[in-house]
């Protein structure tokens, strides 16, 4: 990006002030070095964004983000119902409520050094990953109607883990307001066999260890000390997401013209938050926010098989569950006034600070945990949510390292067998039914996650508690 | 019934100008058929959809399916048919290598074949998503030629 268009605020801050059609700035937090990488379309698209009816305060753009459909990913802006605001099933993205789930183990390094390879197979054994994979469960309409009002209680519910669990997920594992009506029988045909599967391209499960605290404090509060061992895993909606996100692009992009709202992208397409199209979206993309929380939930009881019978004295324990691509509604502070906004986060995380009344009582005293994905190989980064962020960006953070080479070209620069070999030499595990996969997630294709997090933290989006490498990792 | 496109990928700048190839775009693929007709620029694009994920070559077309779709434009209409190969592959998990669409006015039918999804022989490298609307286009060119593209999310 050409960074003598913006405004540089401060190191970690630049602005685009609002002009033709801008309701609101852009405002991007990046270091230099990152905003020089990022794509032309990048800035484009968040302007795009800036002229949407009812987008309160500015466009914001993390420092992760790359170019996207209609909106960045790495976007975020809110919109009020009572000024006419709209919701874009652009700006949630196909793969709703993506997100990040991470699970403490009470195990450290040295007690899987003998089962690592044994554990590794038995991982890629057992998660259903990749196309074509299916689950365990074969679910009728009605019941996918229950998983969609449900989420992750449905299934504590149906004996996938515990009642305690939902207290370290978002929304209590459950978001209300959900309407399965809204959502068609080819999303669920989609999905009815697809419940507690990993999916593939950039969507894995790692055994992580904790390699660096930088808080302790806090990292005592997440229960995560150096040399303990955590599993990752970066999965969304699947089948029954992406199906919604095809249908409503498609029903926003016709609806948009009819209700006077003149779209720059037909990618972009939305309708008003008080139109019936806005309504059914706002159904249906709750119904697949439910649908990813019991999808992590599902998978969550199959890793904790796997360690109960490898290692028996783990304890599988969540840390935190947070989605990436959502629409949500929050209260936030416009201009000195509380009001009710509908935030669009497409590849960015909540990211809320201390004391935020939302935030489950668990982590309620000292933020909520910010859940980074690393690619392949790399690492990934647990952060805070901060009390400045609220002001700063609807309380949001970056959502993982970014790509910054398209696949066609990762696949044209490495081979997946080199890049297996090389992470095994370095004791990095890969499973993955696909080299060719291998190589188009290959980690030399995204940006340095670890540049992409000291941005966030010094620009005071979220501040880093844990830095945490891989051992094994599984990709679908 | 057109067999060119069953036999052999054709790739750009064969004779027949049937062909498909794959673009860049930065966090996806992009597909793009060509044909003598807009309906073989279909066909053409269906296969490179195919090749996101594996070799076309490899996949044996076996099982027929059939679909069709409707919309108000050829672009639209584009999206739908790639849409509609995204929808079967995925319930019925089923990779499709041989195609034959028939376009009226804005309606296609299609005749799909291929096969269920080998884990070990097809060692998919990514599943795809959606069909978005970046970089869409369907167009006819100078020689008469037709080209159908679009950025697909996996």
């Amino acid at each position: 990006m050409n960074i003598e268009q913006l405004k540089k605020r401060s190191d970690y801050e630049w602005l685009i002030e609002p002009i033709g059609k801008m309701k609101v700035p852009v405002v991007i937090y990046a270091s230099e070095s990152l905003v020089r990488g990022m794509d032309e379309k990048v800035r484009e698209q968040a302007i795009n964004v800036a002229c949407l009816p009812g987008i309160v305060k500015a466009s914001y753009v993390m420092p992760d983000a790359h170019w996207g459909y209609g909106f960045p990913i790495g976007g975020v802006a809110a919109f009020d119902p009572d000024q006419g605001g709209v919701i874009s099933a652009g700006g949630v993205g196909f793969d709703i409520s993506c997100g990040v789930r991470t699970m403490t183990t009470a195990l450290t390094v040295d007690d899987i050094k003998g089962v690592k390879e044994h554990l590794a197979d038995v991982l890629a054994q057992r998660i259903p990953a990749g196309l074509g994979s299916t689950g365990k469960l074969h679910l009728s309409v009605k019941q996918m109607d229950e998983v969609l009002t449900g989420g992750a209680q449905w299934a504590v519910e149906h004996g996938f883990g515990t009642k305690e669990d939902l207290g370290y997920i978002e929304e209590h594992g459950t978001v209300a307001g959900a309407d399965p009506a809204q959502v068609s029988d080819q999303a669920k045909r989609r999905q009815q066999d697809e419940m507690g599967t990993l999916g593939s391209g950039n969507h894995y499960m790692e055994v992580q260890q904790v390699q660096e605290v930088y808080d302790q404090k806090i990292a005592q509060t997440f229960e995560v000390k150096e040399g303990d061992i955590v599993v990752s895993f970066h999965c969304g909606s699947r089948g029954l997401g992406h199906q919604i996100g095809t249908e409503f692009l498609k029903k926003m992009a016709g609806a948009a013209t009819s209700y006077g709202v003149m779209l720059p992208d037909k990618e972009l397409a939305c309708a008003p938050l008080n139109s019936p199209v806005g309504q059914q979206y706002l159904g249906a993309m709750r119904s697949a926010i439910n649908c990813a929380l019991a999808n992590r939930q599902i998978l969550t009881d199959l890793v904790r098989k796997v360690f109960a019978q490898l290692l028996p004295k783990a304890q599988l324990k969540l840390l935190y569950d947070v989605s990436h691509n959502t629409c949500k509604q929050e209260q936030h502070d416009v201009e000195g006034k509380i009001k009710r906004l509908f935030v669009h986060r497409k590849g960015a995380t909540c990211a809320f600070g201390p004391g935020e009344p939302t935030l489950p009582a668990k982590v309620r005293e000292v933020g909520q945990p910010v859940l980074i994905g690393g690619s392949m190989g790399t690492a990934s980064y647990i952060l805070v949510g901060t009390r400045s962020s609220m002001s700063l960006a609807l309380g949001s953070s970056c959502h993982g390292a970014g790509r910054s080479m398209s696949r066609h070209q990762a696949m044209r620069t490495w081979h997946g067998k080199d890049i297996v070999r090389n992470l095994e030499s370095r004791g990095i595990l890969i499973r993955s039914p696909s080299y060719r996969g291998v190589a188009e997630e290959a980690p030399g294709a995204y940006k340095d996650v670890s540049e992409v997090v000291e941005a966030a933290h010094r620009a005071n989006l979220s501040y880093k508690v844990a830095k945490l490498l891989p051992m094994i990792c599984i990709k679908g | 019934m057109n067999k060119k496109v069953n036999v052999k990928i054709s790739m750009v700048n064969t004779p027949d100008k049937a062909a498909w190839e794959h673009f860049p775009h930065e966090a996806d693929i992009g597909v793009r058929g060509m044909g003598r007709t807009k309906a073989e620029a279909f066909e053409q694009a269906a296969t490179a959809l195919t090749a996101v994920i594996t070799d076309p070559q490899i996949v044996e077309p076996n099982e027929k399916v059939k679909i069709t779709c409707q919309a108000a434009d050829d672009k639209t209409l584009f999206v739908d048919w790639l849409a509609a190969l995204i929808y079967e592959m995925d319930t019925r998990k089923m990779l499709f290598s041989r195609f034959e669409v028939r376009i009226k006015q804005h309606k296609l039918d299609a005749v799909i074949w291929g096969e269920k999804i080998d884990v070990g022989r097809h060692s998919p490298a990514v599943e795809v998503k959606g069909a978005t609307y970046t970089a869409l286009k369907v167009e006819q060119n100078e020689d008469g030629c037709w080209m159908a593209q679009c950025v697909v999310d996996v």
